[in-house]
């Protein structure tokens, strides 16, 4: 375990060392979920039912969990990097924990999702957004989503070490920007035909989504919906509890073994 | 101690889907030596490698990395490896210095930042330290890939390619470092296109072919396995065949003949032909000589010559 924990800070600071050295990247990651608040809140805000700034505030825990869930796009781009450019394969002739290395990528991955949280929730502070409950309620709310972030850079980690190139990782990345799209993260799901409710509410991210807006008190706990979004804070944990359970011991698995 | 080779392999075997890469690897490494991996693309140089490393599991058969079973206890192996090569690499977002930290942590060198220094220094990398592995040339990049072998000497070192497509200076630190290694009794296991660098620094050489170790042995008795090469340059056309003829009677082999040059050739093991007996016996028969000449074969002959009878 004293293994795992030095051999996976080590791989830690090699992840912040190379954000550090490539700033542009992370720069264009982080203005991202800014201008899609920007262009929703006030595009589509002024289409819906909604008025303009509760749909913003609705909008705000929503982007922040379609974000997160990026995870999987960035956890897999960097993934399948390591793997295309030999870097995975000369660590893996290392005596070091076989799960240090994507142990260093995920934690990394949440401590910069973590900072980028600050500027989006600065814009959205200008644009109406508020923490309605108690700061202890905004800090579970804030604590919930970086865990579900850590669940999704397993996946992406997972499916980086599978793919092995960084091209098929790019293109199948781009389609998890559907995800959020059959959930509750930009619009309600009430008005969906039945089965598309059902679907959309067993998404993880509608259960995560639920659960931040119900902790910051931006939007009340859909009625009649199905059990991960009726119970939002469970259910965001048992989604994040079972895509860990699953896919940290697949990616490990994968690390260890290396070939197809 | 339970062998007294460095690395030692029976009846290595792997296969991805159809294709069968290696069928049944046998290779035997003593300690402190450089063992050259020779063989043409595809010859399997590189799954070897890769199952040696432990980057690889085999189908079947057993090998003992610095005396441990490479499938039962993959952890002493990696301790007592370092891997070098173009499937195996430093990180290019870092700098060189940072990526000599990295390794030196990962290894738990006490004073990761005076190694990482220290090696910087001897690999003539400490003006570009500070800059990302991504902008180095490539004999800065393999300087830098050796340096992060080095971080603490390795019982064995594996290097694959090491020089491929560098300078000459590059080249010979690389060189000079694989001797100094071999000097403090690290075994080095080399895989190389350059004959030239396997006959610089291979103690043996083990050339693969089809998934298996074909031939063994050191440069020397590699090259007086397919023997020496004779040649006969004549001024006149007219007179090739019956060079040809004082060529067969002397060697018993089929000559090979080069039309534009007006010379014809032979390849011979017989160490009682030398060249003042050449000489006199084309002299003899009356064939105008312009130039005679036995050479001893490189490297390169051998590895065409033994790769062709494999092939056959």
């Amino acid at each position: 375990m004293s293994m795992l924990a030095h051999d996976g800070t080590a791989m830690l600071g090699r992840q912040l060392q190379r954000i550090r050295n490539t700033p542009g990247l992370l720069i264009l990651t982080q203005t991202m979920p800014i201008t899609m608040l920007l262009f929703f809140g006030y595009v589509f805000g002024s289409a819906l039912a909604m008025p303009g700034e509760e749909y913003r505030s609705f909008l705000v825990p929503g982007l922040l969990v379609a974000t997160a869930a990026n995870g999987i796009m960035t956890g897999m781009f960097q993934a399948a990097q390591d793997v295309h450019r030999g870097v995975t394969d000369r660590l893996r002739t290392l005596p070091i924990n076989r799960a240090a290395v994507p142990l260093g990528q995920s934690v990394a991955d949440v401590m910069v999702t973590a900072a980028g949280m600050v500027p989006f929730l600065l814009v959205g502070l200008a644009v109406g957004w508020r923490v309605e409950k108690s700061p202890l309620q905004a800090v579970g709310a804030l604590g919930l989503l970086l865990l579900f972030r850590f669940a999704t850079t397993w996946i992406g980690i997972f499916l980086g070490l599978l793919t092995r190139s960084e091209e098929a990782a790019g293109q199948l990345g781009g389609a998890t920007f559907i995800l959020p799209l059959l959930s509750n993260a930009y619009i309600p799901t009430e008005g969906l035909p039945g089965w598309l409710r059902t679907l959309a509410e067993w998404n993880p991210i509608s259960a995560v989504t639920t659960a931040l807006r119900d902790l910051f008190g931006n939007a009340p706990v859909p009625e009649g919906a199905a059990w991960p979004v009726a119970h939002p804070i469970a259910g965001s944990l048992m989604w994040c509890a079972v895509l860990l359970a699953v896919f940290a011991p697949l990616a490990v698995r994968r690390y260890a073994h290396g070939e197809g | 101690m339970t062998s007294t080779y460095a690395v030692l392999s029976e009846g290595l075997e792997k296969r991805f889907g159809e294709v069968h890469a290696l069928r049944g690897l046998d290779l035997a490494v003593a300690p402190g030596t450089v063992c050259g991996i020779l063989g043409s693309n595809g010859a399997g140089k590189t799954t070897a490698v890769r199952l040696l490393t432990t980057l690889l599991r085999p189908d079947a058969g057993s090998a003992r990395v610095a005396g441990h079973d490479l499938v039962r206890e993959p952890e002493a192996v990696r301790r007592a490896i370092a891997v070098t090569g173009q499937y195996a690499s430093v990180d290019g977002d870092l700098t060189g210095r940072q990526n000599l930290r990295l390794f030196a942590r990962l290894h738990r060198v006490r004073g990761p930042a005076e190694r990482a220094a220290e090696l910087l220094d001897r690999f003539g990398l400490t003006e570009s330290a500070d800059r990302p592995a991504s902008t180095y040339s490539g004999g800065m990049r393999r300087r830098l890939d050796l340096a992060a072998s080095l971080i603490r000497r390795p019982e064995i070192l594996f290097l694959d390619e090491p020089t491929t497509g560098l300078d000459p200076a590059s080249r010979n630190l690389i060189w000079d470092a694989v001797r100094d290694l071999t000097a403090d009794g690290t075994t080095v296991l080399l895989t190389t296109q350059y004959l030239e660098e396997a006959d610089q620094l291979a103690h043996d050489i083990a050339l693969v072919a089809k998934g298996r170790v074909a031939h063994t042995g050191s440069p020397s008795q590699l090259k007086a396995l397919i023997g020496a090469h004779v040649e006969i340059v004549v001024a006149d056309a007219d007179v090739l065949a019956k060079a040809a003829g004082v060529l067969d009677q002397l060697t018993g082999a089929e000559p090979s003949f080069d039309h534009v040059r007006n010379s014809v050739g032979a390849v011979t093991r017989d160490t009682t032909l030398t060249l003042p007996r050449l000489v006199r016996e084309l002299d003899a028969a009356g064939v105008p000589l312009l130039d005679a000449s036995i050479r001893p074969p490189t490297l390169d002959d051998v590895f065409l010559r033994l790769t062709k009878e494999v092939a056959a």
